[in-house]
Protein backbone atom coordinates (compact mmCIF):
# COMPACT_ATOMS: atom_id res chain seq x y z
CA UNK A 1 0.00 0.00 0.00
CA UNK A 2 1.55 3.34 -0.71
CA UNK A 3 0.88 5.85 1.60
CA UNK A 4 0.00 8.71 -1.03
CA UNK A 5 -2.72 10.93 -1.36
CA UNK A 6 -4.89 11.62 -4.22
CA UNK A 7 -3.43 15.39 -4.55
CA UNK A 8 0.55 13.92 -4.11
CA UNK A 9 -0.13 11.68 -7.28
CA UNK A 10 -1.46 14.55 -9.28
CA UNK A 11 0.86 17.33 -8.15
CA UNK A 12 3.30 17.86 -11.23
CA UNK A 13 1.11 15.84 -13.29
CA UNK A 14 -0.65 18.83 -15.76
CA UNK A 15 0.36 19.82 -19.07
CA UNK A 16 2.83 22.70 -17.65
CA UNK A 17 4.14 20.61 -14.63
CA UNK A 18 3.76 24.15 -12.72
CA UNK A 19 0.05 23.82 -11.28
CA UNK A 20 -1.99 27.23 -11.57
CA UNK A 21 0.67 30.00 -10.91
CA UNK A 22 0.83 30.68 -14.40
CA UNK A 23 -3.28 30.90 -15.43
CA UNK A 24 -3.57 32.72 -11.92
CA UNK A 25 -1.03 35.52 -13.26
CA UNK A 26 -3.06 35.95 -16.59
CA UNK A 27 -5.91 36.35 -13.99
CA UNK A 28 -4.44 39.46 -12.00
CA UNK A 29 -2.96 41.43 -14.83
CA UNK A 30 -6.19 41.00 -17.10
CA UNK A 31 -8.00 42.39 -14.07
CA UNK A 32 -5.15 44.96 -13.93
CA UNK A 33 -5.11 45.76 -17.82
CA UNK A 34 -9.52 46.01 -17.61
CA UNK A 35 -9.06 48.78 -15.59
CA UNK A 36 -5.99 50.50 -17.18
CA UNK A 37 -6.69 50.01 -21.21
CA UNK A 38 -9.94 51.88 -21.86
CA UNK A 39 -7.94 55.22 -20.02
CA UNK A 40 -4.56 54.79 -21.74
CA UNK A 41 -6.42 54.35 -25.30
CA UNK A 42 -7.88 57.82 -24.69
CA UNK A 43 -4.70 59.33 -24.06
CA UNK A 44 -2.55 57.49 -26.40
CA UNK A 45 -5.18 58.12 -28.88
CA UNK A 46 -5.50 61.94 -28.20
CA UNK A 47 -1.78 62.33 -28.83
CA UNK A 48 -1.31 60.33 -31.63
CA UNK A 49 -0.83 62.68 -35.06
CA UNK A 50 -0.20 65.89 -32.89
CA UNK A 51 3.08 67.67 -32.85
CA UNK A 52 6.25 66.86 -30.76
CA UNK A 53 5.56 69.66 -27.82
CA UNK A 54 2.15 68.65 -27.27
CA UNK A 55 2.78 65.04 -27.15
CA UNK A 56 5.77 65.90 -24.35
CA UNK A 57 3.61 67.69 -22.96
CA UNK A 58 1.26 65.22 -22.71
CA UNK A 59 3.69 62.35 -20.96
CA UNK A 60 4.97 64.58 -18.71
CA UNK A 61 1.94 65.24 -16.63
CA UNK A 62 1.93 62.26 -14.07
CA UNK A 63 -1.95 60.92 -15.02
CA UNK A 64 -0.55 59.89 -18.45
CA UNK A 65 2.91 59.19 -17.55
CA UNK A 66 2.17 56.80 -14.65
CA UNK A 67 -0.21 55.23 -16.77
CA UNK A 68 1.73 54.65 -19.71
CA UNK A 69 4.08 53.14 -17.24
CA UNK A 70 1.74 50.83 -15.79
CA UNK A 71 0.42 49.47 -19.38
CA UNK A 72 4.30 49.06 -20.07
CA UNK A 73 5.10 47.06 -17.48
CA UNK A 74 1.45 45.26 -16.76
CA UNK A 75 0.28 45.04 -20.42
CA UNK A 76 3.79 43.58 -21.30
CA UNK A 77 3.86 40.84 -18.48
CA UNK A 78 0.64 39.80 -19.66
CA UNK A 79 1.96 39.56 -23.27
CA UNK A 80 5.27 37.39 -22.27
CA UNK A 81 2.86 35.10 -20.65
CA UNK A 82 0.20 35.04 -23.23
CA UNK A 83 2.76 34.51 -25.59
CA UNK A 84 3.96 31.92 -23.68
CA UNK A 85 1.31 29.78 -23.87
CA UNK A 86 1.07 30.51 -27.77
CA UNK A 87 4.31 28.75 -28.04
CA UNK A 88 4.31 25.90 -25.42
CA UNK A 89 1.41 24.87 -27.88
CA UNK A 90 3.04 25.05 -31.17
CA UNK A 91 6.49 24.78 -30.65
CA UNK A 92 8.96 22.06 -29.00
CA UNK A 93 12.60 21.38 -28.03
CA UNK A 94 14.88 24.49 -29.33
CA UNK A 95 12.60 26.53 -31.40
CA UNK A 96 10.46 26.74 -28.58
CA UNK A 97 13.09 27.62 -25.98
CA UNK A 98 14.74 29.96 -28.54
CA UNK A 99 10.62 31.74 -29.07
CA UNK A 100 10.41 31.59 -25.33
CA UNK A 101 13.45 33.57 -24.44
CA UNK A 102 13.02 36.11 -27.74
CA UNK A 103 9.56 36.83 -26.48
CA UNK A 104 10.71 37.68 -23.00
CA UNK A 105 13.78 39.69 -24.26
CA UNK A 106 11.13 41.41 -26.54
CA UNK A 107 9.24 42.18 -23.95
CA UNK A 108 11.76 43.25 -21.69
CA UNK A 109 13.07 45.72 -24.13
CA UNK A 110 10.08 47.44 -25.14
CA UNK A 111 9.42 48.06 -21.25
CA UNK A 112 12.86 49.77 -20.42
CA UNK A 113 12.50 51.79 -23.75
CA UNK A 114 9.02 53.05 -22.57
CA UNK A 115 10.43 53.64 -19.22
CA UNK A 116 13.26 55.52 -20.66
CA UNK A 117 11.38 57.76 -22.95
CA UNK A 118 8.86 58.83 -20.34
CA UNK A 119 11.48 59.43 -17.35
CA UNK A 120 12.97 61.80 -20.28
CA UNK A 121 9.97 63.59 -20.94
CA UNK A 122 9.42 63.72 -17.35
CA UNK A 123 12.88 65.36 -16.36
CA UNK B 1 4.54 -9.71 -28.78
CA UNK B 2 6.60 -10.18 -32.02
CA UNK B 3 3.72 -8.63 -34.36
CA UNK B 4 1.74 -6.62 -32.99
CA UNK B 5 -0.97 -5.65 -35.48
CA UNK B 6 -0.23 -1.32 -35.75
CA UNK B 7 -4.32 -0.26 -34.55
CA UNK B 8 -4.82 2.43 -36.85
CA UNK B 9 -6.02 5.19 -34.39
CA UNK B 10 -8.49 7.80 -34.91
CA UNK B 11 -6.67 11.08 -35.20
CA UNK B 12 -8.07 14.35 -33.12
CA UNK B 13 -10.13 16.71 -35.62
CA UNK B 14 -7.06 19.40 -36.85
CA UNK B 15 -7.82 22.54 -37.42
CA UNK B 16 -8.19 21.86 -41.26
CA UNK B 17 -10.83 19.49 -41.47
CA UNK B 18 -12.78 20.54 -37.90
CA UNK B 19 -16.20 22.78 -38.82
CA UNK B 20 -15.56 26.31 -37.91
CA UNK B 21 -18.03 27.39 -34.87
CA UNK B 22 -18.59 30.50 -33.55
CA UNK B 23 -17.26 29.77 -30.21
CA UNK B 24 -13.92 28.42 -31.53
CA UNK B 25 -14.16 31.21 -33.76
CA UNK B 26 -13.79 33.49 -30.98
CA UNK B 27 -11.11 31.27 -29.41
CA UNK B 28 -8.57 31.70 -31.71
CA UNK B 29 -9.31 34.87 -32.49
CA UNK B 30 -9.11 36.17 -28.89
CA UNK B 31 -5.00 34.95 -29.27
CA UNK B 32 -4.61 36.15 -32.66
CA UNK B 33 -5.46 39.46 -31.51
CA UNK B 34 -3.35 39.01 -27.96
CA UNK B 35 -0.33 37.95 -29.72
CA UNK B 36 -0.49 40.49 -33.11
CA UNK B 37 -0.90 44.06 -30.61
CA UNK B 38 2.81 43.47 -30.14
CA UNK B 39 3.13 45.26 -33.60
CA UNK B 40 1.00 48.23 -31.99
CA UNK B 41 3.16 48.36 -28.93
CA UNK B 42 6.11 48.12 -30.52
CA UNK B 43 5.33 51.45 -32.99
CA UNK B 44 4.06 52.90 -29.92
CA UNK B 45 7.18 52.80 -28.08
CA UNK B 46 9.68 53.81 -30.75
CA UNK B 47 7.10 56.64 -31.30
CA UNK B 48 7.69 58.25 -27.44
CA UNK B 49 11.32 57.22 -27.55
CA UNK B 50 11.67 59.10 -30.82
CA UNK B 51 9.25 62.49 -28.83
CA UNK B 52 11.33 62.10 -26.18
CA UNK B 53 14.97 62.22 -27.97
CA UNK B 54 14.52 64.91 -30.80
CA UNK B 55 12.55 66.90 -33.24
CA UNK B 56 14.36 65.14 -35.81
CA UNK B 57 13.94 61.86 -34.45
CA UNK B 58 10.37 62.61 -33.46
CA UNK B 59 9.63 63.70 -37.41
CA UNK B 60 10.79 60.35 -38.71
CA UNK B 61 8.49 58.44 -36.07
CA UNK B 62 5.64 60.00 -36.53
CA UNK B 63 5.69 60.24 -40.03
CA UNK B 64 5.66 56.34 -39.82
CA UNK B 65 3.27 56.08 -37.06
CA UNK B 66 1.27 58.63 -39.04
CA UNK B 67 1.35 57.08 -42.69
CA UNK B 68 -1.06 54.83 -43.89
CA UNK B 69 0.78 52.09 -42.53
CA UNK B 70 0.85 53.63 -39.20
CA UNK B 71 -3.23 53.99 -39.25
CA UNK B 72 -3.72 50.55 -40.64
CA UNK B 73 -1.46 49.02 -37.90
CA UNK B 74 -3.10 51.33 -35.15
CA UNK B 75 -6.88 51.12 -36.22
CA UNK B 76 -6.59 47.65 -36.58
CA UNK B 77 -5.13 47.41 -33.07
CA UNK B 78 -7.53 49.38 -31.95
CA UNK B 79 -10.41 46.32 -33.10
CA UNK B 80 -7.70 44.26 -31.60
CA UNK B 81 -6.97 45.12 -28.01
CA UNK B 82 -11.20 45.77 -28.02
CA UNK B 83 -11.82 42.64 -29.08
CA UNK B 84 -9.26 41.05 -26.81
CA UNK B 85 -10.66 42.52 -23.73
CA UNK B 86 -14.18 41.86 -24.37
CA UNK B 87 -12.82 38.13 -25.09
CA UNK B 88 -10.78 37.56 -21.58
CA UNK B 89 -13.72 39.78 -20.10
CA UNK B 90 -15.48 36.98 -21.21
CA UNK B 91 -12.73 34.50 -20.32
CA UNK B 92 -13.18 35.78 -16.32
CA UNK B 93 -16.91 35.10 -16.80
CA UNK B 94 -15.85 31.38 -18.03
CA UNK B 95 -13.18 31.14 -15.37
CA UNK B 96 -16.03 32.09 -12.43
CA UNK B 97 -17.74 28.82 -13.83
CA UNK B 98 -20.40 31.01 -15.61
CA UNK B 99 -21.89 30.92 -19.08
CA UNK B 100 -20.50 27.44 -20.28
CA UNK B 101 -23.77 26.06 -22.31
CA UNK B 102 -23.74 26.18 -25.82
CA UNK B 103 -26.32 28.74 -26.25
CA UNK B 104 -24.95 31.40 -23.84
CA UNK B 105 -21.43 30.62 -24.72
CA UNK B 106 -22.20 31.42 -28.58
CA UNK B 107 -24.23 35.16 -27.00
CA UNK B 108 -21.02 35.91 -25.29
CA UNK B 109 -19.18 35.29 -29.09
CA UNK B 110 -21.56 37.38 -30.92
CA UNK B 111 -21.06 39.88 -28.19
CA UNK B 112 -17.91 40.01 -28.33
CA UNK B 113 -17.50 40.23 -32.27
CA UNK B 114 -20.26 43.28 -31.97
CA UNK B 115 -19.46 44.78 -29.21
CA UNK B 116 -15.48 45.07 -30.04
CA UNK B 117 -16.15 47.13 -33.14
CA UNK B 118 -18.80 49.33 -31.72
CA UNK B 119 -15.92 50.11 -29.05
CA UNK B 120 -13.42 50.79 -31.88
CA UNK B 121 -15.36 53.05 -33.59
CA UNK B 122 -16.35 55.02 -30.85
CA UNK B 123 -12.80 55.25 -29.85
CA UNK B 124 -11.31 56.46 -33.24
CA UNK B 125 -14.37 58.50 -32.96
CA UNK B 126 -13.47 60.14 -29.32
CA UNK B 127 -9.64 60.62 -30.26
CA UNK B 128 -9.21 61.48 -34.13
Amino acid sequence: MRYLTARKRAEGKGASHTGTEHHWQMTVSAVALAFLVPSWLYVFGKALGQSQEVVVATFARPFPAILTALILVVGMRHFAKGATMMIEDYARGTARKMALIGVYSLSAVIVATGLFALIKIAL
Amino acid sequence: MADVKRVERPLSPHLQIYRKQLTSVTSILTRITGNALIVAAVLAVWWLLAAATSPEYFATANAVATSWFGDLVFAGSAWAVWYHYLAGLRHLYFDAGKGLDIETAQKLGWGNIIGSVVLTVITILLVQ
